[in-house]
Formats: C-alpha cells, sequence, structure tokens
C-alpha cells in the first residue's frame, strides 16, 4: 500500500466527514438540543439538492447567469430547506413537545410524502450541480500531486459551519436561550422568552444545514431520489457516535464515519457498510451517551 | 415600578385533586407574605398567577389587565417575575448568561452592573455554572433573574428554604430593600421569621384558601394560630 494511496483514501474519508458534520450538525441541533425526533431530516437534504438545482438548472442555461447559478443554488436550496422545516415544525411538530414516539412517526410518514412529491415534480433521473469555476477543477497537493479542489472547499465549509455554531451557541443570546431551553423550557418561558420562537429558529437551522448538505453532496456526487434515507441514517449513526447536542461529538463522530466508509470501501468493498454499525456498536457498548455526549438527565 | 395584582376566586385542579379553591388575594404596594403548610396549594398559586399551570376558574389581573391564559412568557413580559421554589437554575448556563439572558429587555433600574453591585459573591464567580453555586449564591442569582427582568411584582417561592440562619439575614435584608424600592412583593414561606421579618400583613393559606389574613405582629405573638395554620412549635 503506497503512501500516496493511503492518503488519497483518508482525504476522501475527510471531505466525506465534512459532508456529513454539516448534515448531522443540523440534525444535531434539532434532536439533541430540542429533543425534537426528526426522522425528516433526510427530506430537507433533497428538498435542498433538488430546489437548489432546479434553481441552478435555470439559471446555467444562459450564459449571463452561469457564472454565478451555483452560489444562487446553494442559497435557494438552504432557505428552501429551512422554510420546509419551519413548515414542519409549527404546522405538526410544535405541539407534540416530548411525545418523541408521535414526532417520529409523524415525520416518517412526512419523509414518504415529501420523496414522492419531489419524484412526481422532478423526475427521478440522477443530477448534479458544476462546481463554480473559482471550486472547479484540481489543487496541488504534496505527494498525492493534485486533489479536487470543490472537495477541499467542503472541509473548509464544514470547519466554518462548525466555528459558526460553535460561536452561536456560546456566544450569542439566542444561543444562551437554546441551552437555556434545553434545561428547562418552562423556566425559561417565566423569564420571559418566546420558547416556541426560539424553536421554530432553531429548527429552522437546522434544516437550514441540511439543505446546505444537499446542495455540496450534489455538487460533489449525482444525486437521485434514497438518498434522503442514506443521509437520515448516517446522521443518525454520527449523532448517536458522537453525543447528543454536542457539536464537538459531531464533528468526531462524523470524521469516524466518514474516514471508516472510504478505508472501508478501499480495502473489503463488500463488507464495508458493516464498518460504520460495527462502529455504531463498539460506542454504544462502552459509551451509550456517545463519545463526547452528557449522560441523560 | 409597582403594581396592583388582584387574584379572585381562582380554582386549579389537576385531575381529579382539587388544589386551589377560591383563592382571593391582592397586593398591592405593601410587600405581602403568604405563608401555610406544606400542600396547602401555595407553589400552585405561584405557578397559576405566571401561566406555568392551567387555572380552571377565577381570575388574575395586574393593573386591571387580566394575565389567565396568556401562558409564562406573556405574563412575565407583563410585569411578572418569578424566583422559584428550588431556584431552578439552568445548568447549562454560566453565572453571567443566567444574567445576560434576562438582562436588556425591560426598562428599569436594574442591570447587570447593578446586580454585581449589589451582590458582589456573584461577580466573583460570574464564570462559574448555575450549578456549582453554594445554595444561598444560587438563590441570589434567582432573585437577580427575577429583578433583572424590572417587573412590577416579583413573586418569590420559598427563597429562603435550605439557606443557613446567617444567609436568611441577608436574604431578609435584601428582600426589604427589594420591597423599600417600591417593587411589589409576593414573598411564599415555611419560614416565620423571615414571612414577619419582610412584611406587615400575612396572608395564611389552609387547603387551596386563604383562611385568613392578619398582621405579622399578631401572628407573630399568637402562638395558637401558629400551631393552628402553621404547625410550627415555638422557635421559629
Amino acid at each position: 500500500m503506497s503512501l500516496q494511496f493511503m492518503i488519497t483514501v483518508t482525504l476522501n474519508g475527510l471531505t466525506l466527514a465534512a459532508l456529513y458534520f454539516i448534515v448531522a450538525s443540523g440534525f444535531s441541533l434539532i434532536f439533541g438540543l430540542m429533543r425534537t425526533v426528526n426522522m425528516a431530516h433526510g427530506s430537507l437534504y433533497m428538498i435542498g439538492a433538488y430546489v437548489g438545482f432546479s434553481v441552478f438548472d435555470s439559471l446555467y442555461a444562459s450564459n449571463a447567469t452561469a457564472g454565478y447559478a451555483w452560489y444562487v443554488g446553494l442559497l435557494a436550496g438552504v432557505v428552501a430547506a429551512a422554510v420546509a422545516g419551519v413548515v414542519i415544525q409549527v404546522v405538526f411538530l410544535g405541539w407534540m413537545q416530548g411525545q418523541e414516539l408521535r414526532q417520529a412517526l409523524v415525520t416518517i410518514g412526512l419523509s414518504i410524502i415529501i420523496a414522492d412529491q419531489l419524484l412526481a415534480h422532478f423526475g427521478g433521473n440522477p443530477f448534479q450541480f458544476f462546481a463554480p469555476d473559482a471550486l472547479f477543477g484540481p489543487t496541488p497537493v504534496p505527494v498525492i500531486g493534485r486533489y479536487s479542489t470543490f472537495r477541499l472547499f467542503q472541509i473548509g465549509l464544514a470547519l466554518a459551519v462548525g466555528v459558526g455554531l460553535w460561536l452561536l451557541l456560546n456566544k450569542t443570546r439566542l444561543g444562551i436561550m437554546v441551552r437555556a431551553g434545553v434545561d428547562d423550557r418552562q423556566m425559561l418561558a417565566a423569564c420571559g422568552v418566546n420558547v416556541p420562537l426560539i424553536s421554530v429558529a432553531t429548527f429552522a437551522l437546522g434544516a437550514g444545514l441540511a439543505g446546505l448538505g444537499g446542495v455540496i453532496g450534489a455538487t460533489a456526487q449525482p444525486v437521485a431520489l434514497g438518498v434522503d434515507v442514506k443521509f437520515l441514517l448516517t446522521s443518525l449513526v454520527v449523532v448517536i457516535v458522537g453525543g447528543m447536542g454536542s457539536i464537538g461529538g459531531t464533528a468526531i463522530g462524523a470524521i469516524l464515519i466518514g474516514v471508516a466508509e472510504q478505508w472501508g470501501q478501499a480495502l473489503f468493498p463488500t463488507y464495508s457498510v458493516i464498518l460504520t454499525f460495527a462502529i455504531m456498536v463498539a460506542v454504544l457498548a462502552v459509551r451509550p451517551q456517545g463519545l463526547l455526549g452528557r449522560t441523560g438527565r | 415600578m409597582g403594581g396592583r395584582l388582584e387574584i379572585d376566586d381562582l380554582h386549579v385542579t389537576f385531575g381529579q385533586a382539587v388544589i386551589l379553591q377560591g383563592v382571593t388575594l391582592s397586593l398591592d404596594r405593601a410587600p405581602l407574605s403568604l405563608v401555610g403548610r406544606n400542600g396547602m396549594g401555595k407553589s400552585t398559586l405561584c405557578h397559576a398567577i405566571m401561566g406555568m399551570v392551567a387555572a380552571r376558574q377565577g381570575s388574575v389581573t395586574l393593573d386591571g389587565r387580566p394575565l389567565l391564559g396568556l401562558g409564562p412568557s406573556r405574563v412575565a413580559r407583563g410585569g411578572i417575575a418569578l424566583v422559584p421554589q428550588g431556584r431552578r437554575m439552568f445548568p447549562s448556563l454560566s453565572v453571567h448568561e443566567h444574567l445576560l439572558l434576562v438582562a436588556g429587555r425591560s426598562k428599569g433600574a436594574w442591570t447587570v452592573e447593578r446586580v454585581y453591585e449589589t451582590f458582589p459573591r456573584l461577580a466573583e464567580r460570574r464564570r462559574n455554572g448555575g450549578h456549582q453555586l453554594s445554595g444561598g449564591e444560587q438563590q441570589m442569582l434567582a432573585i437577580s433573574r427575577a429583578l433583572l427582568m424590572n417587573p412590577r411584582i416579583v413573586i418569590m417561592d420559598e427563597p429562603s428554604e435550605g439557606l443557613a440562619p446567617v444567609i436568611v439575614d441577608h436574604l431578609i435584608e435584601t428582600l426589604r430593600a427589594i420591597a423599600a424600592e417600591g417593587m411589589g412583593v409576593l414573598l411564599v414561606e415555611q419560614n416565620m421569621r423571615v414571612a414577619t421579618s419582610v412584611s406587615d400583613q400575612v396572608a395564611i393559606m389552609v387547603t387551596g384558601r386563604i383562611a385568613t389574613t392578619m398582621p405579622a405582629r399578631e401572628l407573630e405573638a399568637d402562638r395558637d394560630a401558629q400551631r393552628r395554620y402553621l404547625g410550627v412549635s415555638h422557635g421559629h
């Protein structure tokens, strides 16, 4: 096994981890901090990818607008997913606060409906964004020669998302409110805070991150129906491994799962799927609350 | 500052259990203490005023504005703050974050700086987590959290619970100072000494009703009433 091979596989793992982190951090925000079980998180990813692509596609067709088509598509994907998330929270989940089984069942139902609606409106063909010129093509990298610029950008974006979320939760008033709401929602309300509004804002942010992941994922690789289940499962595994509601834990979980998946595919492609779940089982056996999770109250 | 809180014929039930059966009480400029044994409905009354539990019947008004049915966040913004029983700190927040959470959203005399001046101990521990504080420090923080909302009425639910006697003395001074500034104080207490030191009038709650309201001095002298209503023996 050459060094070049090892670095390439590890880089592939890290770039995949970056995508997993972006999507799973949104899931962690909603699931871990708000205790809302959103099984439609993968559907929000797909909404981001599909809506983003349809905007991208119409702009890319014309030479005048092709230059910024990707950026507008990205924005559209994020906004569409955030809006869909707000609708889900306000219409369905807000008045089932604390009823986790009901929330899980309702969101599973929604994810089936959303998948069928996307199929009906956008068709079943795979599609892929073209990365904008600035991010297109290879970048020189020591030892392995060159590596996809967009995939390196993915890592940078994930870092930015992680730092941004940390700052938001730890350095802003909204973050203080979100954390206080995890501790004691009723007391937070008695402090004059509009708790349902905080929930909607958190949900919009988490859903927007799913949409961001959708556009990024659909730029890195072609996307077709079915990715909703894949990304929901991956987000669940990442959050369970890393620990609920912990940004750092989500990052570690994403890196573990992403790198393990790529190494598994390189070394034993047939059984690589098992590796992800083996990690989850091992972590659950040793630390049921996840690597960086706090023990439940 | 200050406001008129009127509670009229308030009923609260939990399932089959009747907790409050027609509480009528009013609070104006002067602080009022509410005493009674465990399980008489004192905390439920606090929660019902705040909108944290639903009332079945009756009314609660602040300066004539009805509060029932608004929910806790709008009651809080309407000018009533609660220092809850057990203090209910947010374990995820530092001392300073507890204050930032409520600071600056209302105009009034209380600011974060003033809290730190009044309670220097909190300033020393501003980076500590709320749950790392001693009982007395937690109580100072819970009171500060309420004061920073610059409410017209502050409801305190058993603030002296679990505090050492010397800390209780400090608490009494603090509550007197708050009341002297003109903020309405409804003090729910089991500790007779605190209740009678802070207010001139004491309301006594028995099985979900206000049994009687009497001057604090009279209750202090009347051991028979103390035993009957509060089950306290001499010495408190």
